[in-house]
């Protein structure tokens, strides 16, 4: 198996530079990559309808007009995904609401629905959903549209590998139910576009990626005068939330990191004992933060070729940060993050770079390299 | 000073609660011994040495993984059909992945497993990612054969890889086909 094959960045029995493979290696590789049962504690997607006709997204499938009670809104900081153009939609059950009493992690009512299509060069390809059941759990799938754009079928548990090129020897892939989980179940809360700051009407003008609002799209106060978020401290609406910054570049830059690697490098999640924290937080005794655990924190990572071991974050030296090697990457042992893209956001690239150049230097922090 | 406060007792807690040991059952500390034998995991974890009846395990390394010492050169041209390239400790391995080189399985909290919960290893083994989450497991290591353990043996074997003498060894990153050409001159490193 090459790590190419297995995440689909390359065509299949292609390496990284484009040479063929020898095509048993090709395929002995592949098979060992595909070929796996998904593991017995992964959730199959059968739970989920066959068609995305049969989650309520829309009151007309054919005419893809939108069901009662859908609402759309747009993140202030959206996911890098390859380019894509994306549209979002969210559902509460009639008369529930989303506990916004802790602003860092809103607890959302059995039957939430949302959904996120994805669509490259101006087609539809997939439409992903998320369903909260009544035990609590969530349910992740995604649907695969037709070429002609007549309907959305679930797709494999397993994801689909190149199902559309997106550049050259480069295909966007579906997501298995494993990569789902594996953001969305890190956090303390797994939607992870829809939160105060993302919804905040302080809006970030610097936001690599800002997309327009469409009519009627969500905010923060229209969120609460819907009804649909309730228990927001008042003081969120009195001062919208806003990334802690002191210029506008760190704010673009912190903002960018809080959407794209916030839901794993969380103090407060699955991976809080790596201890790097990239998450912009609004609640009581909100701590960590990039400015406690990367700025200036030693990192185990090295570029390829260096000698000298990196921080995660230079103050002053984007070449010695390693959150800027791996964002800049798309090999995938050193890549960030690991999955769900095979492009690098040359954006983001450029914003984290005169972020972390015009940071005043200062001594390393001491801490101990865990291996983690 | 009260965030720094607040995240600094965070980061105290996690460290304590990594480093704090749980008391061993030796049942399942014998189970998880006999799965990671039966396994195979020191035929790639394990470094081999040399010795007048010929390559045998160097246990005062056992599961260390690749040995930090040994700076491997660049790996050597392939030619189909014989397309990959082990080192002869059978710690690093060359392929179209690139170079991998197997990781530190002892308690060391700095270099080995010491800092990983036992959810941490078994969301590794299940998902084939580091921690769960992270970049993929690279070849040879067979985690999708390992997956289909249960959570009990899983469990156990992190257990018995709690319980074995930690060793300091920092593995070296894998390094990527890029880094990687034929051509190259050896890195010195």
């Amino acid at each position: 198996m090459t790590h190419h094959l297995e995440t689909g960045r390359h065509p299949a029995g292609v390496d990284a530079r484009g040479r063929r493979l020898p095509a048993s290696l090709a395929l002995a590789l592949a098979l060992l990559a595909l070929s796996g049962p998904a593991p017995a504690w992964a959730r199959p997607r059968k739970e989920a309808p066959a068609r995305l006709a049969g989650t309520g997204l829309y009151a007309d499938p054919a005419a893809k007009t939108l069901a009662n009670g859908v609402r759309t809104w747009t993140p202030q900081y959206p996911l890098w995904s390859d380019g894509a153009t994306k549209r979002r939609w969210i559902r509460l059950p009639a008369g529930a609401a989303i506990d916004a009493s802790d602003p860092d992690a809103w607890v959302f009512p059995a039957g939430t629905r949302l959904w996120k299509e994805f669509s490259f060069g101006g087609r539809q390809v997939e439409t992903r959903y998320m369903e909260r059941r009544a035990d609590g759990s969530w349910i992740y799938a995604t649907y695969r549209w037709a070429e002609d754009g007549s309907e959305a079928l679930l797709a494999p548990a397993a994801g689909v590998r190149a199902v559309v090129a997106i550049g050259p020897g480069v295909a966007h892939d579906l997501p298995s139910a494993g990569d789902c989980e594996a953001c969305h179940a890190a956090s303390r809360t797994p939607v992870l576009g829809f939160s105060a700051l993302q919804l905040s009407p302080d809006r970030d003008p610097l936001a690599p990626h800002a997309e327009a609002q469409p009519d009627g799209a969500l905010d923060l106060p229209g969120a609460v005068r819907s009804g649909m978020v309730r228990k927001l401290p008042r003081a969120l609406l009195e001062t919208p939330p806003r990334v802690h910054a002191s210029t506008p570049v760190a704010r673009a830059a912190l903002g960018y990191l809080h959407g794209n690697c916030g839901s794993c490098h969380d103090l407060r999640g699955e991976l809080a004992s790596v201890g790097l924290d990239l998450v912009q937080r609004f609640g009581p005794g909100a701590g960590g933060g990039p400015a406690l655990t990367a700025i200036g924190a030693p990192s185990r990572y090295r570029a390829p070729g260096a000698r000298d071991p990196m921080l995660r974050v230079a103050p002053g030296s984007p070449e010695r940060s390693a959150l800027l090697h791996r964002l800049s990457s798309r090999d995938p042992s050193a890549q960030m993050p690991p999955l769900g893209t095979h492009l690098v956001d040359g954006s983001a690239v450029q914003l984290v770079r005169a972020w972390i150049g015009g940071l005043e230097p200062r001594p390393p922090v001491s801490a101990p390299l865990v291996e983690r | 000073m009260k965030r720094i406060l607040v995240a600094l007792s965070t980061l105290a807690a996690l460290t304590a609660a990594a480093e704090t040991p749980r008391k061993p059952d030796p049942k399942q500390v014998a189970r998880g011994k006999y799965l990671v034998t039966i396994g195979g995991c020191n035929d790639c974890h394990t470094p081999l040495k040399n010795t007048p009846s010929g390559p045998a395990w160097d246990q005062e390394r056992m599961l260390s993984g690749h040995p930090e010492t040994l700076k491997m050169p660049t790996a050597p041209a392939s030619a189909e059909p014989w397309g990959l390239a082990f080192g002869s400790t059978m710690t690093a391995f060359s392929g179209p992945w690139g170079v991998s080189f197997s990781r530190n399985l002892t308690p060391d909290v700095e270099t080995g497993l010491g800092a990983w919960t036992e959810k941490d290893f078994i969301a590794t083994i299940r998902n084939g990612r580091h921690l769960g989450r992270g970049r993929p497991l690279l070849p040879p290591m067979p985690w999708f054969n390992y997956r289909e353990a249960t959570d009990e043996d899983l469990r156990a074997i992190f257990a018995y890889l709690r319980s074995i003498p930690a060793v300091k060894n920092r593995v070296e990153e894998p390094r990527p086909p890029s880094t990687e050409t034929a051509s190259a001159a050896p890195t010195g490193r």
